[in-house]
């Protein structure tokens, strides 16, 4: 059998697959930070609570609406996505005209509150989500059993990520956007309600979370708490791209995903800090991140 | 012709508020020394560690204008390096222990800065996040912190040897002395030239930058400053409690510092000491009320209205209204 | 030393049956009895001991009347949110302001080892019954506390030696990575390879893991028969939920659960787990007079006891008791007198607290029924056998407490 230090090829390979389906999750979700950070300037701590709200929306329709997974990869994004725009409506743009800190903090706070709410009323064993019928089993791969489901998290979060990316890099949107990102007073004079552009940004940053909860519903318990400890990493994830970078988000939450996988083979204690190793690394050597233009 | 005649006006009211601030300080030392006998001294003791760890944050954040996310990890260094010592070492004095703890934090705190400091706004929030997150990985990894069971059974031990630190009151006021000299440090530095420069730099940087001052060194001799008494308040934290736990290095705990500066009023010297005493009293009267398990909520429904619409905080609302009316 | 300890034993219960008889309100601390319950209300182990606990231990104190010789007892809790730093202070707080006789429940080990530092300190008395760790009545014994319903040791003596007795004799360990899960995979590796099996490999996970993938993966390279997992609550459920996806039992590995709750398994369904062989110290369906009370628990929470919430009744029950025998909630007394006498109830078979604080009792050992087998909602286990009370906790030959002379 082949080895690489010390580790047999199959088992390798298939800890790049799994780290690569880890990392999709990382690229939906700092990419909707990304996408958020460009146009408003903030850090959005709420960013995984809303993932959580995803899940919960995904389990609690199945539990009381009957919805199923299909109809919940559409509407949990939608409904939180709107949450999302609300919260945007009637809070972030009171403070839009300050520090940008205060973005963060006011999220922070949000995020409190959504999660010990929810754990009041779920507590936090997490509760577990039914693998729909079609994408339950798996199948061999030469080189590891791959379960259905987690093939289909991978593809479905590369083509959003993909479709994401074409909509602002390739569509008249997306033009705005990026025009709004550059100089907003500028865009506001050339007549386009940037005010309503920031909300639907907000909201759709917030939908790609969620989305990515409901992909997580299956896998992992639903819990108040899955989103806190996921959010930092993301956080990191984001930085390592380089804030606002559609692309960078995107590549290094692949990227990341691929050195955790391998960081759990050869020294899994520290599995949830290499992360951040590595962002402590590139800051030293490109403070703008790998993607980011140097301000 | 009397001296005080000479004075101008401007001098005349500087003097006066000096007095009045200094009996306001001797009122608030009256009220300290008294507090003991009329509430519960360890948790008196929990709100003036807070406090202390709070005035260390906002040293940063409201003089130097750097949001850190990791002041957890000089809270927690302060507290294992002085809990092993005080427990592996049986003659040392808690004095000692509290003073190599703050060393300790000290020099992570020098380490911390050096890379930090370079770094402005968010990616400077983030930094310091990312450093503590490997702090709190070496913690969780070393064992003379106990991992996650932590350490505990502290000695108080006798202070220089002599006085016991057992009884609850003794231990109070080692504990406010400790806080006077933390609050008098952070005072004395805000109000120096070297305070000033500190919050010049805050206000326009390229302009410190072109007036020839070094900002980085002045930035990072704040944030080693405020890391040190980061690292006091945790050490004090760990003989008061007698443990040290991995709580204190979670990134939650930077959150709350963040929580209580905020609450209190950024950039106020009492600020802090009011959020604090407002966070810890919260926790401490809802963990043992039906509403126990509303503390999340709750804190974050402060941080949120404090955000929206009370950014100066209590203090800082109180000095605006202050200034308002009365001058 | 056995004979001295009973000598005054008998004389301190002397004395108290002598004051007894000259009033006995006067001898209880300030006529009240005061027990605080401290647990995690709200997080990973809420559903373990958490509010059904503080109700377990309020049916205690109802079936003694709610009060002992006129002085009545008090109950409050507190919510440790599974922090030593909360959990240690609340501790202090009762001793420093309100005078608790006895504190009870104590979930998470680091929460324990905290509390009973501080309950020693102030020559209390505490009786845990949520936790794991066998460092509890070990290295980290005292005076003043009691370890009432399982520890690690059991747990890996018997799960581990029934699994290797039926020919799983070649292990792959998945340890949470903290002290806990450390000392259950060296009590493992302990008992596999004294009875002819072999850890062939292992990883350490950080604590807490939500992805597992990576690791079922590795155990399943290994091909060890035998995938042990020692770690507790959301991390166990999680490889668990994992392993099913990735079809280790279809290819032929098999789960050994070391610290699996009744909570647990409810919460995963019976699809999941069928078939995981486990150690409790308590089953709610396993005789008739676990049964009676297990039903009379039912009707109050909502959900059926967990050996956890069993063993609140049931320690306290004993406290109550015994402060009634002897007319005195002074803990010295008290904790001398449980040491002295049989502990038998619906929970306890050949039960008694050994001087390192430790309640030896039988322990059994279980199988998850499979669906098919189970008759309704809280039908989950399958009693297999029963490991006697001495064999099954760790011998006091062995012990590092200072309490114990070897």
């Amino acid at each position: 059998m082949t080895m690489i230090f010390g580790v047999p090829l199959a088992v390798f390979m298939g800890q790049l697959l799994l780290g690569l389906i880890n990392g999709a999750f990382y690229a939906l979700l700092s990419l909707g930070l990304a996408v958020i950070f460009g146009l408003l300037k903030i850090v959005n701590f709420a960013h995984g609570a809303m993932y959580m709200l995803g899940a919960f929306a995904t389990l609690l329709g199945m539990r009381y609406l009957g919805i199923n997974y299909w109809a919940a990869l559409l509407l949990a994004p939608l409904v939180v996505g709107l949450f999302g725009m609300l919260l945007e409506r009637t809070m972030l743009r009171r403070i839009a005209h300050l520090d940008h800190l205060y973005g963060l903090l006011l999220t922070f706070g949000l995020a409190l509150i959504f999660e010990g709410t929810l754990v009041n009323f779920f507590g936090v064993s997490g509760a577990r989500y039914p693998t729909p019928e079609a994408l339950q089993g798996g199948f061999q791969t030469g080189f590891m059993f791959l379960p259905t489901y987690r093939a289909w998290v991978l593809v479905a979060a590369i083509v959003v990520c993909f479709f994401t990316w074409y909509m602002i890099e390739r569509t008249r949107l997306g033009a705005y956007l990026r025009a709004g990102t550059e100089n907003p007073a500028l865009m506001q004079a050339f007549g386009v309600n940037v005010p309503l552009l920031i909300t639907l940004t907000y909201g759709f940053g917030v939908a790609l979370a969620a989305f990515a909860g409901v992909l997580a519903a299956p896998l992992y318990p639903v819990s108040p708490t899955m989103g806190s400890n996921l959010l930092i990493v993301v956080f990191a994830v984001v930085v390592i791209g380089g804030m606002g970078s559609i692309l960078g988000a995107v590549l290094t939450g692949l990227g990341m995903g691929l050195i955790e996988g391998l960081t759990k083979v050869y020294y899994p204690e520290a599995a949830n800090t290499v992360i951040f190793l590595v962002m402590i690394l590139v800051l030293l050597t490109r403070p703008a991140g790998l993607f980011g233009k140097e301000a | 012709m009397s001296a005080t005649q000479t004075l101008t006006p401007s001098m005349k009211r500087q003097r006066r508020a000096d007095m009045r601030r200094n009996v306001f300080y001797l009122v608030l030392i009256g009220i300290g020394l008294v507090a003991p006998f009329v509430a519960y001294p360890v948790f008196l003791m929990k709100v003036l560690c807070f406090a202390l760890f709070a005035c260390a944050f906002n040293l940063l954040l409201g003089y130097a204008g750097l949001l850190s996310f990791g002041h957890a990890a000089f809270l927690a260094i302060g507290g294992y390096v002085t809990g092993y010592l005080l427990s592996s070492h049986p003659a040392l004095t808690p004095e000692l222990g509290i003073l190599a703890g703050t060393l300790a934090a000290v020099a992570l705190g020098a380490v911390f800065g050096a890379l930090s400091i370079r770094r402005q706004g968010i990616y400077f929030a983030m930094v310091t996040l990312a450093l503590a997150q490997l702090v709190f990985f070496v913690f969780v990894q070393s064992p003379f912190t106990g991992g996650e069971d932590g350490l505990h059974g502290v000695p108080r031990g006798d202070l220089f040897g002599v006085i016991s630190l057992r009884s609850n009151l003794a231990m109070y006021y080692f504990v406010f002395a400790i806080f006077l000299f933390g609050f008098a440090i952070i005072q004395r530095a805000v109000h120096s030239p070297y305070g000033q420069v500190l919050k010049a730099i805050r206000e326009n940087e390229p302009r410190a930058v072109s007036l020839g001052y070094n900002v980085d060194a002045y930035k990072w001799v704040a944030f080693v400053l405020s890391a040190g008494l980061a690292g006091l308040a945790g050490s004090t934290k760990t003989v008061v409690f007698q443990l040290a736990s991995l709580t204190d290095a979670h990134w939650h705990m930077s959150g709350e510092v963040i929580l209580m500066t905020l609450l209190g009023g950024v950039g106020t010297l009492f600020g802090p000491v009011v959020g604090a005493g407002i966070v810890v009293s919260l926790q401490h009267l809802l963990a043992q009320s039906p509403l126990g398990n509303w503390v999340g909520p709750i804190l974050g429904v402060i941080f949120v209205i404090c955000v929206l619409s009370f950014r100066s905080g209590i203090v800082g609302e109180i000095l605006k209204s202050y200034r308002k009316n009365f001058k | 030393m056995t004979f001295i300890k009973k000598t005054l034993t008998s004389s301190i219960a002397l004395a108290a049956a002598t004051l007894m008889a000259t009033g006995a309100q006067a001898e209880m601390s300030d006529g009240e009895i005061r027990i605080g319950y401290l647990a995690d209300m709200s997080g990973t182990y809420r559903d373990l001991a958490g509010p059904g606990g503080l109700e377990a231990l309020r049916m205690a104190v109802e079936d003694v009347g709610g009060s002992i010789n006129g002085a009545p007892i008090e109950v409050f809790s507190a919510d440790d949110r599974n922090s030593a730093d909360v959990g240690a202070n609340t501790v202090r707080e009762w001793f420093d302001t309100r005078n608790v006789d006895l504190v009870a429940g104590l979930v998470a080990s680091s929460v324990t080892i905290a509390a009973t530092r501080v309950i020693e300190e102030n020559n209390g008395l505490g009786i845990v019954s949520g936790s794991a760790a066998s460092s509890i009545t070990n290295e980290h014994c005292t005076p003043n506390h009691i370890h009432w319903v399982y520890d690690t040791y059991p747990l890996a003596n018997g799960t581990a030696k029934a699994i290797v007795d039926q020919g799983g004799d070649t292990w792959f360990m998945l340890t949470a990575d903290y002290a806990f899960g450390h000392a259950l995979e060296g009590d493992v590796t302990r008992v596999v390879e004294e009875n002819g099996g072999e850890v062939v490999g292992g990883v350490r996970h950080p604590f807490p893991t939500d992805d597992f993938s990576s690791y079922i993966l590795q155990a399943q390279g290994s091909g060890a028969k035998i995938i042990g997992l020692a770690n507790a609550g959301a991390d166990t459920v999680n490889a668990i939920n994992t392993a099913s996806q990735f079809g280790v039992v279809q290819s032929g590995q098999q789960l050994a659960g070391l610290l699996v709750f009744l909570n647990d398994v409810y919460a995963m369904g019976l699809e999941t787990t069928q078939g995981l062989l486990l150690t409790t110290g308590w089953y709610w369906n396993m005789d008739e007079e676990a049964r009676e009370w297990a039903e009379r628990y039912y009707e109050r929470v909502g959900r059926m006891p967990t050996m956890v919430q069993a063993g609140i009744y049931s320690s306290t029950k004993h406290y109550l008791d015994t402060v009634a025998e002897l007319g005195t909630d002074d803990p010295v007394a008290v904790r001398a007198a449980l040491g002295e006498k049989p502990i038998n109830d619906f929970f306890s078979r050949n039960g008694r607290v050994r001087e390192d604080g430790r309640m030896v009792h039988d322990m059994f050992l279980a199988e998850v029924k499979s669906p098919e087998a189970s008759e309704h909602e809280w039908d989950l286990y399958e009693i297999l056998a029963t490991i006697p009370a001495e064999e099954a906790y760790r011998p006091l030959s062995e012990s590092q407490c200072q309490l114990v002379q070897n």
